[in-house]
């Protein structure tokens, strides 16, 4: 069965999670489902946390058009899995870690990534990987499923110094559950318990290769009992689900009962609407009316709905989110388009001391630019 | 030496640039040669996200061009066995940042297995990686690595910097006995086009090319840092009456070192350009080898135009990083004005 329609076929007097079924809260038209509940997070906090994903939304489009004005290089967009990001961020606390792909750029915002920052290395500026002390987030892992072992053992290293008041949530893609890397990381974390939570996007696609040419298994969650780990399938498109089981998650990892082992690995099905990056075209490779289906149960149309039945939203709640958004933007991308690259960076944060022949290096080129002027130094085949 | 085919005088000739160039090498020795399949991510359907594969997967079907799931290890351990099954396997890594899941199986097993086995089995395979800096890419995905695997004795190192190479060197390699990294230079996939046969022909995995004849000073560079070489010698013909040759190495490993020396005896001066950190890059294996070979005919100390010894940076400063004319230029006055 695919996965858009196991989401159609959901039993509805069950919300229980089952192999087949992921956990779901509201339908696709944004009513609660029978017999599930609605997770435990105050109205202002439900409005939060859809001002963040209709910014992630707004986002992902201003970042789009900005690539193609040549304005940053390329960018992953993350239309669809915008609810999913925001929610699994939203059940951290401040002293949980984040481990982002390099799509996670709403995810790392909600744990407190400024957007300015998130927009600087797409210009090309790296000091936008620096996050201020106490946020904490890694640079974004680009090679796949690097950050899986490295997300275990952090979380690792604080069970052994008993830092037991946090957790370590590791994002990661369908197209990683083939790479090692995913296998070594949960063997680890179920010999050695550690409190993490790795979130499998599972967008059905890595780049061209769809999901079933992944991986020839039912799911993806059912790949954690090969190494003793607990797993969940989720919703991706219901942000209420994936906060609901992604706070359960962090919560077991913290503090498990006596029968329970901390790790998890999560399942968010979910769909990527739009390109793998602006470098990739879709339409070579996949059915345009594909995603349409997914649309349906969209993340923002579907809390909207919710939060409208439920009068915690209106029009002019909604038009003040919408102008704040817009604001906060623009003004990261002011921000983003004043900051300069220095080429002096090549050379800094290589070593915690410079070598003697790296500086040599840094002069040499810097007696180059005071003598010819930085004109030269653009482009490489001229 | 290997046997070197010249392309039929009576082919017909395309304008190609280097990755076209590629796709048609590809697809003259599949067509000729039934065992070679194609794997990798993307290659099958997307037909290569920088389309080197394009249009493989309708001639040939997914049974020899094959999407396999995305796991770099994997798709090289999986290669070899292919191979050892008697098939000959091209296998794309899609960036050469992405290669490491792979290094063990290619430099413990893929260069190993004909010496492990004492000659008893081989592993006639190809690994393609686009390689180097330049276009804007995110991050890992600009690496130049090739001393990696020219220091793993087994394994030969291919790397062609225009479209005619390109495809001859690649069908040299799709008939070569042994495993070779085919390394491309992703700045110039697109950067020109040249005269390119449609028939098959090969570029010998043994010679380096002399790309400009000169007196005064041999320039040993490869893959994508010939163009900036070349401007340079241009510019400094022009404007300094110096007068630089060229050398094209093509192959890394095995270095085709009498041509490397030739030269030098010729002009008693070397500079090597290449993109890669000068630190245990190939500039130095070239300069010793220069040393042990001809140090009687130096007449400067030889100069390495290379990267820095820093990762390659976010796009905004990377060509800065990327050795471009203006300090290739001055790399090779400082040699001749010794």
């Amino acid at each position: 069965m695919s996965a858009q329609k196991e989401l159609d076929q959901q039993d509805t007097s069950s919300p229980v999670p089952t192999d087949e079924q992921p956990v779901q809260i509201l339908d696709k038209d944004g009513n609660v489902r029978p017999n599930a509940t609605v997770p435990d997070l105050s109205d202002e906090e439900l409005v939060s946390m859809y001002e963040d994903i209709k910014l992630a939304r707004r986002f992902d489009q201003r970042a789009i058009s900005f690539q193609r004005q040549g304005r940053i290089a390329t960018y992953a967009p993350m239309t669809g899995q915008e609810g999913a990001q925001v929610a699994t961020s939203y059940a951290l606390n401040d002293q949980d870690w984040l481990f982002p792909t390099y799509r996670e750029h709403a995810a790392k915002y909600v744990h407190g990534v400024r957007l300015a920052s998130l927009l600087k290395p797409l210009r090309g500026i790296r000091e936008g990987y620096a996050v201020p002390d106490g946020v904490n987030v890694m640079p974004e892992y680009i090679p796949i499923a690097t950050q899986v072992p490295q997300a275990m053992g952090m979380a690792w290293g604080h069970k052994l110094q008993e830092k037991t008041d946090r957790a370590v949530l590791c994002h990661l893609g369908d197209g990683a559950t083939s790479e090692g890397d995913f296998h070594e990381g949960l063997n680890f974390a179920g010999v050695f318990d550690v409190p993490a939570v790795f979130v499998c996007n599972n967008n059905q696609w890595a780049i061209s290769v769809p999901r079933e040419r992944q991986t020839a298994s039912e799911t993806i969650a059912q790949k954690a009992q090969a190494y003793g780990i607990e797993s969940v399938r989720v919703d991706g498109l219901d942000p209420l689900a994936v906060y609901q089981v992604t706070n359960e998650a962090l919560n077991k990892a913290k503090n498990p009962a006596r029968d329970e082992r901390r790790p998890t690995l999560i399942e968010a099905v979910l769909y990527r609407y739009g390109a793998h990056t602006t470098a990739d075209d879709p339409s070579v490779y996949r059915d345009g009316d594909e995603a349409d289906e997914w649309k349906e149960k969209d993340p923002v149309d579907r809390l909207q709905k919710y939060l409208y039945k439920e009068g915690i939203l209106d029009e002019r709640l909604e038009a003040e989110l919408d102008d704040r958004i817009e604001a906060k933007i623009s003004d990261a991308i002011a921000e983003a388009e004043r900051a300069e690259a220095d080429p002096n960076q090549i050379f800094e944060y290589v070593y915690d001391e410079m070598p003697d022949r790296l500086r040599e290096q840094q002069e040499e080129l810097n007696a180059l630019r005071e003598k010819y002027g930085d004109e030269p130094f653009n482009g490489v085949l001229e | 030496m290997s046997s070197t085919t010249a392309p039929d005088a009576e082919s017909p000739i395309d304008q190609l640039n280097l990755v076209e160039a590629v796709c048609d090498g590809l697809y003259t020795e599949m067509s000729q040669n039934e065992d070679v399949v194609v794997l990798g991510e993307d290659v099958g359907k997307n037909g290569g996200v920088f389309r080197a594969t394009d249009g493989l997967y309708e001639v040939f079907g997914d049974g020899r061009v094959i999407d396999t799931p995305l796991a770099e290890a994997g798709i090289v351990g999986s290669a070899i066995g292919l191979a050892l099954s008697g098939l000959r396997p091209v296998a794309e890594m899609q960036f050469m940042g992405f290669i490491y899941p792979a290094f063990d199986q290619l430099v413990s097993h893929a260069a190993r297995l004909r010496s492990r086995s004492h000659g008893q089995y081989t592993v006639p395979m190809v690994v393609r990686a686009p390689y180097g800096g330049g276009i804007h890419a995110p991050e890992h995905h600009s690496e130049s690595k090739e001393a990696f695997f020219a220091h793993e004795p087994g394994l030969k190192v291919v790397c062609p910097s225009t479209p005619y190479d390109a495809k001859g060197l690649l069908i040299a390699s799709l008939r070569d006995p042994d495993p070779v990294i085919f390394l491309e230079p992703k700045l110039i996939y697109r950067a020109f086009k040249e005269a390119v046969p449609t028939g098959s022909y090969e570029v010998p995995l043994s010679d380096a090319s002399v790309r400009r004849e000169g007196s005064d000073i041999s320039v040993y560079t490869w893959g994508a840092m010939t163009r900036p070489t070349l401007i340079a010698a241009d510019n400094l013909a022009d404007e300094h009456g110096v007068d630089a040759e060229v050398v094209d190495l093509r192959t890394l490993s095995p270095l085709d070192t009498e041509t490397i020396v030739e030269s030098f005896k010729k002009t008693g001066r070397a500079a090597v350009v290449h993109e890669a950190p000068k630190t245990a890059g190939l500039g130095a294996e070239v300069s010793s080898t220069i040393q042990e070979e001809a140090l009687l005919y130096q007449e400067a100390p030889i100069k390495r135009i290379t990267g820095f010894d820093a990762p390659v940076p976010l796009h905004g400063v990377e060509d800065y990083y990327l050795p471009q004319a203006v300090r290739i230029q001055e790399g090779i006055l400082e040699t001749v004005g010794f």
